[in-house]
């Protein structure tokens, strides 16, 4: 797949040259930040792999590979917005207000691992496939009641736009203007499904002419492009203009998950050509380098401060006192039955005789 | 007679009914090239190419929808989801179209489907993946639900669930597929749907139980035997749809006391049902109400208290303290 077909918005091409619209609209400053910002995420996740092998959390989904699709869409985004992230997001969650110790808490299995910041409008992962789709499109649809502005920013997968949710979605979005961008990372494999055995078409961006709303196909491994895009459809949405559907195509570089074998069903020369000539984090550091505005000494020091954030934060997460199932009790209903505070009460009995009475001795 | 884990078993009875009759179609997501995300069917599409071992887009209200019109139309569809909870967004397929066509159609259509899927605690996976949803689908008329606890099981249930002329949610538990080798007979044989498995025999009261905490009930009773004396009647019921209700009613009048042990949520869970068919058949042989442990009423909850939350021993342990003590 060439990754210069036309209808592809690129502003860098692989070298880190400019060959689309230079983004007038970003200073010097954000420019570092958004690199910055690519550059922790791959640390978090270069690290989360290293903590799930070692047995310190649980089971977990790299994002490496799709770092600039991820900064570069939720970068342009406001802070009253919405976002609906997946199960393989954290680049994108982080940048609207996640913490990385909630991030962590969340994979080592704690109850509390689900409780997002405060003033932030994040909504929980997704781990069912385009379940969030719709669910965006009604919290626009309420931002568009409320007249406040508010746009809602919706991620998921090529494997996504085989479900029912997202057709629902983006039909629905259309008819009542809904101020929701539908942003689909394509990173080419739903687990070992590709996108060929996905759709009987190639470009996904193409879908939105059926709903009557855009459809835009951005280079994802191109942080300025996806800016760009994302910023012009958010600006549509908040104009009252309606959905926009856009297409990132990008790869994800390592398995599935932490439990999968990528190995098993995708050919290795596949692999190594994106990883190679298409990481997202060497394109944009070539360009800022090229600008005078990025060093080596700049990497060193940007990533030793990660270390000392991520250091912090998982001591954090790792004192944090284990979960105990009494406390599920508490997040099942606002008003809990009497018969469930039963079942808390019982819960807690057994905490209390753990280790007091063994009945069968 | 090879030992084969649970997953081994499974994979070999799709190979042979594969093999058998080239009606059978075996597919859903990641079944093919990846072998299934557990290598149910790893090697199958190598071994029957892809058009009898497919890969699915991400879809299941299509898998299942689609495998309703290929029963029709000749075919004996086996349904991969990949897990239990994603049985969620094809209910209206499964529930409301599947279940229900025979009846709908007059009898003019039966519909030889399996539909498989993995489910059951205490693997620490993400949220949904866990789910014991039995209940919604024994509430479903029309579905049979059938629920292996050994390897052996596994594969007879599984080449009867595929004759079956009607369609099959065939739960298998995640936790059992590989935790457990047993000796497996090569040649293809059939369990007939309907007869549950008395695991271990015994005279002071009956546990019936199914997937998973089956082993674990199993060895409680054996503890019990060996240090209290207590004797323990053990019932796999292997199959919800059809039940084996003479099985249990037979043993419970025997012994006089019923504990049924699920993970599923309590509130409305298969227990409540062996409950009231155990008082309306045999009421009067009864020493003690039937007993219930089963999950509690939340949601499947997170890694961190997944253990405590499923029936464990100490609970299936107070209860038949309860329930002989009554
Ligand atoms: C409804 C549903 N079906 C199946 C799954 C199992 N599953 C988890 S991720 C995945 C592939 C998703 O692919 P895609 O949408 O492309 O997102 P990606 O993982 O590539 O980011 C599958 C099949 C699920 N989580 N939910």
């Amino acid at each position: 797949m060439g990754i210069c077909e036309a209808g592809l918005v690129q502003v860098l091409n692989e070298d880190g040259r400019v060959v689309g619209e230079q983004p007038q609209n970003l200073s010097d400053a954000q420019l570092k930040d958004l690199y910055r910002r690519m550059q922790w995420a791959r640390l978090f996740d270069q690290r989360a792999v290293r903590l799930q092998r070692q047995g310190r959390i649980g089971t977990y989904a790299p994002l490496e590979g799709q770092e600039a699709a991820q900064v570069g869409s939720s970068y342009v985004l406001e802070k009253g917005d919405w976002l609906f992230p997946t199960y393989r997001d954290l680049a994108a969650c982080f940048n609207f207000g996640l913490s990385y110790t909630s991030a962590l808490l969340y994979t080592m299995g704690h109850l509390e691992g689900g409780r997002l910041e405060e003033g932030y409008n994040l909504f929980p992962i997704s781990i069912m496939i385009a379940t969030q789709l719709p669910q965006a499109v009604g919290a626009a649809w309420a931002s568009k009641l409320k007249q406040d502005g508010r746009v809602a920013l919706v991620y998921f997968g090529d494997g996504a736009t085989s479900k029912g949710d997202f057709h629902e979605a983006l039909n629905l979005a259309s008819v009542l203007k809904a101020p929701v961008v539908f942003f689909c990372q394509n990173n080419q494999w739903a687990i070992s499904v590709p996108l060929s055995k996905q759709t009987g078409h190639t470009v996904i961006a193409d879908k939105a002419q059926g709903y009557g709303l855009p459809g835009v196909r951005v280079d994802g491994n191109d942080v300025l492009a996806v800016c760009q895009v994302a910023k012009e459809a958010v600006e549509r949405a908040r104009r009252g203009e309606g959905p926009t559907l856009i297409e990132a195509l990008t790869y994800r570089l390592g398995p599935h998950t932490t439990a999968d074998d990528p190995t098993r069903y995708r050919p290795a020369e596949e692999l190594e050509q994106w990883k190679q000539q298409r990481d997202p984090l060497r394109r944009f550091r070539l360009f800022l380098e090229r600008e005078g505005l990025w060093s080596e000494h700049e990497e060193e020091q940007s990533a030793a401060e990660f270390k000392t954030v991520m250091d912090e934060a998982l001591k954090k997460a790792e004192q944090t006192p284990r979960s105990q199932l009494h406390q599920a009790f508490d997040y099942v209903y606002t008003n809990p039955p009497q018969d469930l505070l039963r079942q808390k009460e019982e819960v807690l009995s057994w905490t209390q005789r753990k280790g007091s009475v063994s009945w069968h001795n | 007679m090879a030992q084969l884990t649970m997953i081994q078993a499974i994979n070999q009875a799709l190979a042979q009914a594969l093999d058998q009759d080239p009606a059978v179609i075996v597919f859903g997501e990641d079944v093919g090239k990846n072998g299934g995300v557990f290598r149910a069917t790893d090697q199958l599409q190598a071994r029957f190419g892809e058009q009898r071992v497919v890969d699915t887009p991400l879809s299941e209200s299509a898998i299942i929808g689609s495998a309703i019109g290929l029963a029709v139309n000749g075919m004996k569809p086996v349904a991969e989801i990949q897990f239990m909870g994603f049985l969620y967004p094809a209910m209206d397929q499964l529930a409301s179209q599947a279940s229900r066509l025979r009846f709908r159609s007059a009898g003019r259509y039966a519909l030889p489907l399996v539909v498989r899927a993995p489910f059951g605690g205490g693997v620490r996976t993400p949220e949904l993946h866990a789910d014991s949803l039995e209940a919604l689908f024994t509430h479903t008329p029309g579905l049979k639900v059938v629920i292996p606890s050994s390897a052996y099981d596994a594969k007879g249930l599984l080449l009867q669930a595929i004759d079956d002329p009607d369609p099959v949610l065939f739960a298998e538990p995640m936790k059992l597929y590989r935790a457990i080798k047993e000796e497996v007979p090569e040649a293809p044989y059939r369990i007939p749907l309907g007869q549950a498995r008395v695991v271990r025999e015994g005279r002071d009261a009956t546990v019936l139980t199914w997937g998973a905490p089956v082993w674990l009930v199993h060895k409680l009773a054996g503890q019990l035997q060996q240090e209290r004396g207590i004797s323990l009647e053990v019932i796999d019921l292997r199959s919800l749809i059809p039940l084996d209700e003479e099985t249990i009613m037979h043993s419970v009048s025997k012994t006089g006391r019923a504990l049924v042990v699920h993970e599923a949520v309590k509130t409305g869970g298969f227990g409540a049902e062996l409950a009231s068919r155990i008082m309306e058949k045999v009421f009067l042989y009864l020493h003690a109400p039937v007993m219930r442990v089963t999950g509690y009423d939340t949601p499947y909850p997170v890694p961190q208290v997944e253990d405590e939350w499923l029936p464990h021993e100490e609970r299936i342990l107070q209860a038949v303290h309860e329930l002989l003590d009554y």
